[in-house]
């Protein structure tokens, strides 16, 4: 993990430093050699690349990712707030995406083939092939612009939250739904379930006790790979309901060319993608017995 | 069964009428995709009706009231014989007509046009990434699993980097330092798309070389090359080809997201997340700008993913947690 880390951010540093300049964006026709040579002394830019890596990184995991070209100010600065912002509504959909998706996927696996299984079916179905941004512009259509029953953009009071958790949260209720029925499935084929049942065991007991908790451990390393759509999401969430986070953020940074902003957005996703997913082993780690003691 | 016979030939049929609107798209689009007239502007489809009110013939609108007003050129369009003062029950919200099935966009460009030409370009974006990907992850796959060793380790680091890296930026920040292009948006999507092969690839190659057959090749004097080419590449054929018709549906989301954000295909080219994004101003007044090319994209995406479950279950039904 530490060398993929490592190796992300010289991607994230050559990525930055082959786009572009970051000084075209400020000069001007009145910009004197004088001012030039200060902006390329603040920025470093007289440094070697090597050398301007090196800064990056120490700095970085210092938690200084250097100043904005924009505004001057420290780039943390600028990523604190937006930074909570996308953290609230990205911890908000994925519980959403719990709360709804697996109890769904357990009552389809166990009325399997009746109405409401297919009915649940086709809903994941639809659910799985909808793009998030257009989902959040229909729901801003209905809920927002047709009822009128809570604000179309912005953040505010929690009615505000409602919309983008949902846009956000609906693609992981339909994969949650569909992974949890059929691994449901796969557990309740099993014949230690055929044995609790023939020893005389409940209903009941049997789906929530003995086979619900042998379904859920491989939903966790799904969660894992669930995290990339979960950020791509974000995005474009963030841009279609103006909601003030990382990925309106790294939009507003691409399009004023801030490169130390960009550098910060990027490095911010992928180190939260790799701490994710550790921590996702680990819970897969003290949730199997086999692993834990292998 | 019925069941699933229903949902096959709905698949089949959506998936049809797209390739053939993808292939034939300049012969059938009943208008220019690219150019719109402005006279016709957000024209809704043909199934809404005009809202009519009662208003009154004016040389000039006055602004505040001009909601019962309408002016002696339109009128005279309706009737010659409208004069001012006339009064008649003229439309103050534009009804559908038959030269625009699905209406018109805010340039007044055709929707359905816009909509055909979209399907040609998601076609060929789809195509050649899940082709690129696809090669190049499965070539990569069966060398990582066939010497193991440094290439093996190297290749799967970079899996690793490629997966922990955020798409959707990535290509923001390459389409607003270099403009967007189809070349551009084709590469990048490729570059995420292969890792997901050369993982599988290789899992299974490791799997494979251990087996009886693989040994007596090698024992007979086989060469690396062609145990790899002949008796390992032809084990993993199904695992790709399920993964692909599985990528399908990501592929067409992914391009859609991209467009929408503006780092995707190029305007003016019609591609459907763009045409969404184009409507997104307009919802309040004009909501079938953002709706037809979203339902499309839906329609689209399930007809793929139905497709992809069917030759999975065919091909290989241990593969269901790649779901």
């Amino acid at each position: 993990m530490m060398v993929t880390l490592i190796v992300v951010s010289v991607v994230v540093f050559l990525m930055a430093r082959v786009t572009g300049d970051p000084r075209s964006v400020l000069i001007s026709d009145l910009t004197t050699q004088e001012q030039y040579d200060a902006m390329t002394e603040k920025f470093g830019l007289n440094k070697s690349w090597s050398e301007q890596y090196w800064i990056f990184v120490s700095d970085g995991v210092r938690g200084d990712f250097g100043v904005s070209t924009r505004d001057g100010l420290p780039v943390w600065n600028s990523i604190k707030d937006p930074l909570k912002q996308t953290l609230q509504i990205g911890v908000a959909a994925f519980v959403f995406a719990l709360l709804i998706g697996v109890p769904l996927g357990v009552l389809s696996a166990t009325s399997r083939g009746k109405a409401s299984d297919q009915i649940l079916r086709f809903f994941a179905m639809i659910g799985q092939a909808t793009p998030p941004f257009w989902l959040g512009i229909m729901l801003i259509f209905f809920f927002a612009v047709k009822l009128g029953w809570v604000p179309p953009s912005g953040r505010g009071d929690w009615k505000t939250y409602i919309l983008p958790t949902v846009t956000l949260g609906s693609f992981q209720v339909a994969t949650n739904l569909r992974f949890v029925r059929s691994s449901m499935l796969t557990v309740l084929g099993s014949e230690y379930i055929k044995l609790a049942r023939a020893k005389g065991v409940s209903r009941r007991m049997i789906i929530w006790k003995h086979a619900f908790r042998n379904a859920l451990i491989p939903l966790i390393t799904y969660w894992g790979v669930n995290l990339g759509t979960l950020i791509a999401g974000s995005v474009v969430a963030e841009v279609v309901f103006v909601w003030p986070g990382m990925g309106r953020l790294a939009y507003i940074a691409t399009s004023s060319g801030d490169y130390p902003l960009l550098q910060a957005v990027v490095m911010v996703f992928s180190v939260g993608f790799l701490i994710s997913s550790l921590a996702v082993d680990l819970i897969y780690a003290s949730v199997d017995p086999r692993i834990r003691r292998g | 069964m019925f069941r699933r016979n229903f949902s096959m030939l709905f698949a089949s049929a959506i998936i049809f009428t797209v390739i053939g609107a993808g292939v034939f798209a300049p012969w059938i689009a009943p208008h220019d995709p690219r150019i719109g007239n402005l006279e016709d502007r957000m024209i809704p489809p043909v199934w809404v009706e005009a809202e009519l009110a009662p208003t009154v013939v004016v040389e000039r609108m006055d602004l505040t009231i001009s909601d019962a007003q309408i002016t002696l050129r339109q009128a005279k369009k309706i009737d010659a014989s409208y004069e001012i003062g006339d009064q008649l029950m003229a439309p103050i919200k534009k009804g559908g007509t038959r030269t625009y099935l699905l209406g018109t966009d805010i340039q007044g460009r055709d929707i359905l046009s816009r909509l055909i030409h979209g399907a040609r370009v998601s076609l060929i974006v789809m195509v050649l990434t899940v082709l690129i990907g696809g090669v190049v992850g499965t070539v990569l796959g069966l060398i990582a699993g066939m010497s193991g060793g440094f290439a093996d380790e190297f290749i799967m680091r970079a899996v690793d980097v490629v997966l922990a890296l955020p798409l959707i930026l990535v290509a923001m920040v390459f389409v607003a330092s270099l403009g967007s292009s189809f070349e551009l948006i084709i590469l990048i999507l490729a570059l995420t798309l292969w890792v997901r092969y050369a993982r599988q690839v290789r899992a299974e190659v490791l799997q494979l070389r251990e087996m009886d057959y693989v040994a007596s090749a090698r024992v007979s004097g086989a060469s690396k090359a062609r145990i790899l080419w002949r008796h390992l590449a032809p084990g993993v054929t199904n695992t790709v080809v399920v993964i692909a018709t599985i990528q399908v549906g990501v592929v067409l989301l992914v391009e859609a997201s991209l467009s929408f954000l503006g780092a995707g295909i190029p305007p003016p080219n019609p591609a459907w997340g763009s045409m969404i994004a184009e409507g997104r101003a307009n919802i309040s007044s004009s909501w079938w700008i953002s709706t037809v090319p979203g339902v499309a994209i839906v329609l689209t995406v399930i007809s793929t993913n139905i497709l992809g479950d069917w030759v999975r279950d065919k091909l290989d039904p241990q593969l269901r947690q790649l779901n």
